[in-house]
């Protein structure tokens, strides 16, 4: 079943096949978790109409590590079975992971404005959010450090997968040190009883954002297996075999 | 064991003879201290609330810094490529030269640190504390810094790619030692954190020496 | 059955094939020397030979067994002199040659007459930054006399050497074939051994072959 994606002239055709279901997807979940989410929702009756940014900060956040994981598991793939499309799928998904952790730093930081009067408060769930930032941006500069793209591909799969080990002590230090250094947040939402309401938008947006991410995914995967046969029709003319 | 040792007493010898690379390391640690009551002025109580971070994110960044060159050299001039065709697992090599980094780098960083505690005016509740913190501390950060040295090799980006990839994964040592510290300040107990570091410690000895290895042989090939 | 051979070998480096059906077959006390182009994949082979590069296709074996089994006694049988020459400046020559003894047989013993092999005995207490390019290779090469090893596998050996060092080396190579020992050796440079087989590497390369990378495009 792998096996059969590997071939990269298949996976170009399905990948063609793909596309436009993926953006298809993405538009209508968009459009119907957009208009639940900001017109249909009640405001809140404490943090008022600001609370929507909820709908676009949450499933960011989400996504954030959802990519995250995906890479360290497409990493773990390439790395044991030396799968060229999992290590591909791990490179390209890691401008779109930053992208989502970027999205989700900026909403908070949006939603922190009206709630605590600043820009930025160092809660553990922003904190962990930003150090999750550098995960990635250690990562991208690592993939892209090297003049052999196989070899950046490599390194990187190594630090995906030590950087996914330590997220939970990094998170779980982030909230030590946070309760040591200031009360809880209010930035919880949800708890137990979350008004379907709210739930339903919520779900819809983190739907957009997943097959946003497989359509751009597909898409950079496309370019990446060009690239690649432009690179190797290069080698060849220099070697002498084309 | 011997092929170990044999391979900590050449790294021994070669800080010892190049004499400046170890120190430098110290003096970059001091002169970044410094530069704190510098930058933020000389009221004591300040600079007595700040000590406990500014000393270990010092010795961070010092540590880091050191810590680019660890397998550089041996891999431009062909020493690395041989040691993986020793007959002693490249995890071993991994090991013993992290072992002679930390001696040369880590502990002229923990002779240091009490004298610009004394410089931050830290209370003295938090001397001991402040090294033994240290001792846990920064085995961990070499061991972490030797993963991120091996990826880097042959990109010849260094030192800034480096910081990005390490420092990061260096957040939880910070946390919890300068933790340490500041519960010692205030007079609660300090078990709890140094428990956590030396757990930090103990995880990263098997699994760093291992991932470093994983690297190398990539960088090699 | 040779002692030490490779079937089939496809070498892949930074998504081009080197060489591709390779074969090769080393008996005891034999040679074998590779010849070929820059680019032709000489130091490939020997890199494949070390167990520092794995085959893309085919297997190398030892008294027909995978070396890659036992990656461990595969090092411990081997000599390996690569291109570049692992000195340290700050190091004697004395010391450089001690760590490399003391790594490869476990304890210091038997560096000496590794030096006067390849004459440079009379450096034996200068730090490795005097050393001249030539007088680097020939502490490089005097390593193969610190223990004895069934394999050597040397990488442009001559390169930098003077006539003396050449023919100090030939000796050094007579040797060790005397007692059963085997060399690989790369050259550009000719380089006569007597009764050695010569491979040439551009009788594999991709140009002159059906490639499987030729396969995939579309």
């Amino acid at each position: 079943m792998i096996q059969k994606f590997a071939n990269p002239a298949r996976f170009i055709r399905l990948s063609q096949a793909l596309l436009p279901w993926m953006a298809g997807l993405t538009l209508a979940f968009a459009a119907v978790g957009l208009y639940l989410g900001l017109v249909v929702a009640p405001a809140d009756y404490q943090q008022g109409e600001s609370v929507r940014i909820m709908y676009i900060h949450v499933p960011a956040a989400w996504m954030a590590l959802f990519c995250y994981t995906a890479m360290a598991i497409a990493a773990a793939v390439g790395l044991i079975w030396k799968h060229p499309l999992a290590d591909l799928a791990a490179k390209s998904t890691a401008p779109i992971g930053a992208a989502f952790t970027f999205l989700a730093l900026f909403t908070g930081a949006m939603w922190g404005k009206p709630m605590w009067g600043t820009w930025w408060v160092w809660d553990a769930r922003l904190t962990s959010m930003l150090v999750l930032f550098f995960l990635y941006l250690g990562y991208i500069a690592l993939v892209n450090a090297f003049d052999n793209p196989a070899r950046g591909i490599k390194a990187s799969s190594i630090l995906v997968l030590v950087g996914f080990v330590n997220v939970p002590i990094i998170k779980f230090s982030v909230e030590w040190w946070n309760t040591l250094h200031q009360p809880a947040s209010v930035l919880k939402i949800g708890g137990p009883s979350i008004h379907p309401s709210m739930l339903w938008p919520l779900l819809l947006m983190a739907l957009a954002f997943t097959t946003y991410y497989l359509w751009v995914l597909l898409l950079r995967l496309r370019g990446e297996i060009i690239a690649n046969k432009i690179r190797v029709l290069r080698l060849r003319r220099v070697h002498g075999q084309a | 064991m011997n092929r170990f040792w044999s391979i900590v007493r050449r790294d021994l010898r070669l800080a010892l003879r190049q004499g400046m690379d170890s120190l430098m390391a110290v003096m970059f640690f001091v002169i970044a201290v410094v530069l704190f009551p510098l930058g933020v002025g000389p009221e004591p109580n300040i600079l007595a609330r700040i000590a406990a971070g500014v000393i270990w994110v010092a010795a961070l960044l010092a540590s880091m810094l050191s810590l680019e060159r660890l397998f550089e050299t041996d891999f431009e001039d062909g020493s690395l490529e041989l040691l993986l065709l020793m007959p002693l697992p490249l995890e071993a090599v991994v090991m013993a030269k992290v072992t002679a980094h930390w001696l040369t780098t880590g502990l002229p960083l923990i002779v240091a640190a009490p004298l610009l505690a004394v410089l931050m005016n830290m209370d003295g509740d938090g001397f001991s504390v402040l090294v033994l913190a240290l001792i846990l501390g920064t085995p961990s950060l070499s061991l972490v810094g030797a993963v991120g040295a091996a990826l880097i090799l042959g990109s010849g980006r260094g030192g800034m790619l480096l910081s990005l990839l390490v420092l990061p994964l260096f957040i939880p040592v910070l946390i919890f030692g300068v933790s340490a510290v500041d519960a010692a300040i205030s007079g609660f107990p300090v078990r709890a954190q140094l428990l956590i570091l030396g757990a930090f410690l103990l995880a990263a000895l098997p699994l760093c020496p291992w991932t470093s290895a994983a690297a190398l042989r990539q960088a090699l090939e | 059955m040779a002692l030490f051979s490779g079937d089939d070998l496809l070498c892949i480096r930074g998504e081009r094939v080197v060489f591709a059906a390779l074969h090769f077959a080393v008996d005891a006390g034999g040679a074998l020397l590779l010849t070929g182009a820059n680019g032709s994949g000489k130091s490939s082979l020997l890199r494949l030979m070390a167990g520092l590069l794995a085959p893309a296709n085919g297997r190398i074996a030892w008294d027909g067994e995978d070396t890659g089994e036992d990656p461990e006694r595969h090092k411990a049988r081997m000599h390996y002199v690569g291109h570049l020459d692992p000195i340290k400046p700050v190091l004697t020559v004395a010391e450089n040659l001690r760590f490399w003894a003391v790594l490869k047989t476990g304890n210091g013993a038997a560096a000496g007459g590794a030096l006067e092999a390849f004459g440079i005995a009379h450096l034996a207490g200068v730090p490795g930054r005097y050393l001249s390019a030539g007088q680097k290779r020939r502490l490089n090469l005097a390593r193969l006399e610190t223990s004895p090893a069934a394999l050597w596998l040397l990488d442009e050996p001559t390169a930098g050497l003077d006539a003396e060092a050449v023919a100090g080396l030939r000796n050094a190579i007579a040797r060790q074939r005397s007692v059963g020992g085997m060399v690989v050796l790369s050259t550009h440079a000719e380089m006569a051994l007597d009764g050695a087989e010569v491979l040439d590497l551009g009788d594999f390369s991709a140009a002159t072959q059906m490639t499987p990378a030729a396969e995939e495009t579309p």
